[in-house]
């Protein structure tokens, strides 16, 4: 029976032993969600040796952590992970099940929701309860053209998984009571037929723009390399970082961890200043949830500017240097 | 070996067109294509039967005119074409799809099968992985290159957040492959005209092995509720002014932001 089945469930997301922004979000949200239905939120902690981040799913909104610990979870793979899943979903019945839409959220979540023969949404941008006390998922639908709103009323557990940067984390509050319960996670391991031989880290320069509070973002209008030097004095000047369109990454002059749309990431900065970008829908879908909008286009009819809170029409080229130079004397004056 | 690769049409998403005054989709003319993670995932099959020897066949489920991508796949080199196609399949969600496509793949011999890892009009990347769960074989999602096939097992490159791993699958096994990971062959001149003649399988809810209850509109757990445009902001009419003025008013706002 579907009243039966109760609470808000957050994979809490780790790797390496490090709780991902992703699962600090999630959190969040599903205390927004559980608190609507009257219900609990539970964090699902799995891996090896894990059960230390317990206290900070709880102090990000959970009331319940259960830990699954065992030396075959400890790296990702799917059916070690899809098998714990599964057994504490089917015993617990929860109503909702969250997961961030990162490779291993997308690799695990499908698996386990046709495990368990329920529905799934992908990559949801907003969730919320119906006066039903259904869950309402929204999602982009055909390259972010459309937006649609998925439910899955007769089957439970309600699962999706949430894009990163999208919800916001709730403050941590230290003093927040909840209790940690160890699982045992009770592997098959006959059915274990992937085996990782080797991570290849490349990350080293790489800067994360969903965390930035200040976006400067360079497209079509900024694709060369002086232009993009002027982003890059503004967004230093600004204490933020340099994104972009996809136009710019695909030119190679960017690399694609910059990139902000359908096809990148989805950033939601307090300000986010686009330049020379006229806006297509793949860009909107990334940043349209930005705190503050200002958007520099020569043409004043770029889509841009319907999402942006200031427009300007002019040549990005020649306002950006100006600027970032106007704001570094300011910067001088204070000092 | 015998490949198995799982191809859509999609429609082309990029050339996708609002109507500015009432922000209504244009469908209008919009080219339908092989969606490109899947067309990545035949470049990789027919890579690998290049190494290994054996079979590519492509399965489609969809309308009658899905039949396009499968010509197209037979001009590339494939070996065997089947659209599955029948009206008790419409409406189906992903896990109503991935149910019909396991049940037609339970009727055929494979040692692998390739999925795009996801479809442009869709984007959920869902469906390789439920496929994989309905006929228990081991998944390897975000698959770029297959760097050594044996007889019992693929090593296999996949992107990370992090950047790559490397993992070993016991055969047979399914993968999913992203577009950017290789560069699809053309279509040469012989085998588009070979293609004509060639025959394109064609099979239906009866050719297949699945419960009825668990396709279509009846077997999605999950319905579109409501699709609305994206909304906008109330911005006014941007500002035509001088460079210099359009610094001046920007740091004014920066600065009522706190920013500056």
């Amino acid at each position: 029976m579907k009243s039966d089945h109760k609470h808000v469930f957050v994979f809490a997301e780790q790797r390496d032993g490090i709780l991902q922004p992703v699962a600090i979000e999630l959190l969040g949200k599903a205390r927004e969600l559980a608190d609507a239905l009257q219900e609990e939120v539970y964090a699902l902690l799995v891996g090896e040796r894990v059960e230390p981040l317990a206290p900070e799913c709880i102090a990000r909104g959970a009331d319940k952590v259960l830990v699954a610990e065992a030396p075959e979870l400890a790296t990702y793979t799917t059916e070690p992970y899809t098998q714990v899943l599964y057994r504490i979903v089917s015993e617990r019945e929860p109503s909702i099940v969250l997961f961030g839409a990162t490779t291993i959220g997308r690799d695990l979540a499908p698996r386990l929701s046709a495990r368990l023969a329920t529905g799934l949404t992908a990559d949801c941008t907003a969730l919320d309860v119906s006066p039903d006390g259904d869950l309402l998922m929204t999602r982009p639908a055909f390259g972010g053209n459309l937006m649609a709103t998925i439910l899955c009323k007769e089957h439970r557990p309600q699962m999706s998984t949430v894009r990163p940067g999208v919800a916001r984390p709730h403050p941590r509050d230290p003093h927040r009571q909840g209790a940690v319960e160890r699982v045992d996670a009770r592997l098959d391991p006959s059915k274990f037929k992937v085996k990782v031989l080797q991570t290849l880290r490349e990350e080293k320069t790489r800067v994360d723009i969903a965390a930035a509070r200040v976006l400067v973002s360079g497209g079509r209008g900024m694709g060369n390399p002086s232009a993009l030097n002027a982003i890059e004095e503004l967004a230093t000047a600004l204490g933020g970082e340099v994104s972009s369109s996809r136009a710019v990454v695909d030119a190679g002059l960017l690399p694609r961890e910059r990139q902000v749309g359908q096809t990148g990431k989805t950033v939601r900065p307090d300000i986010y200043i686009a330049a020379g970008i006229s806006g297509a829908i793949q860009h909107l879908a990334g940043m349209e949830e930005s705190g503050y909008i200002i958007a520099i286009n020569k043409d004043k009819y770029a889509p841009i500017f319907q999402v942006a809170d200031l427009g300007i029409v002019g040549d990005a080229a020649r306002i950006v240097p100006l600027l970032a130079a106007k704001i570094r004397a300011l910067r001088e004056t204070k000092q | 070996m015998n490949i198995i690769v799982c191809i859509k049409q999609v429609p082309d998403t990029t050339e996708i067109k609002l109507d500015p005054t009432t922000g209504t989709l244009l469908r209008d003319g919009v080219p339908s294509i092989m969606n490109p993670d899947d067309k990545g995932g035949l470049e990789i099959a027919l890579r690998l039967k290049e190494q290994r020897g054996g079979q590519v066949t492509v399965l489609t489920m969809g309308p009658p005119q899905a039949e396009e991508i499968l010509r197209e796949a037979l001009a590339m080199g494939v070996d065997r074409a089947i659209l599955l196609s029948d009206r008790k399949f419409a409406g189906a969600d992903t896990l109503a799809t991935s149910n019909a496509l396991a049940g037609a793949l339970r009727t055929l011999p494979f040692d692998v099968v390739i999925a795009g890892r996801q479809a442009i009009d869709g984007d959920t990347a869902q469906v390789g992985p439920q496929v994989a769960e309905h006929l228990d074989l081991p998944q390897v999602t975000y698959a770029e290159e297959i760097a050594r096939a044996d007889d019992n097992c693929l090593t296999v490159r996949r992107a990370i957040e992090e950047g790559h791993q490397i993992v070993e699958v016991a055969l047979p096994c399914l993968l999913t492959v992203s577009a950017g990971a290789v560069r699809p062959r053309y279509m040469s001149v012989r085998g588009v005209v070979e293609a004509h003649g060639r025959e394109v399988e064609r099979w239906n809810f009866d050719s297949i092995s699945v419960d009825e209850r668990r396709v279509g509109l009846k077997g999605s757990p999950t319905r579109v509720f409501k699709s609305f445009a994206r909304g906008g902001r109330n911005a006014g009419t941007p500002r035509e002014v001088d460079p210099g003025e359009a610094a001046e008013i920007i740091i004014e706002r920066l600065q009522e932001k706190f920013i500056l």
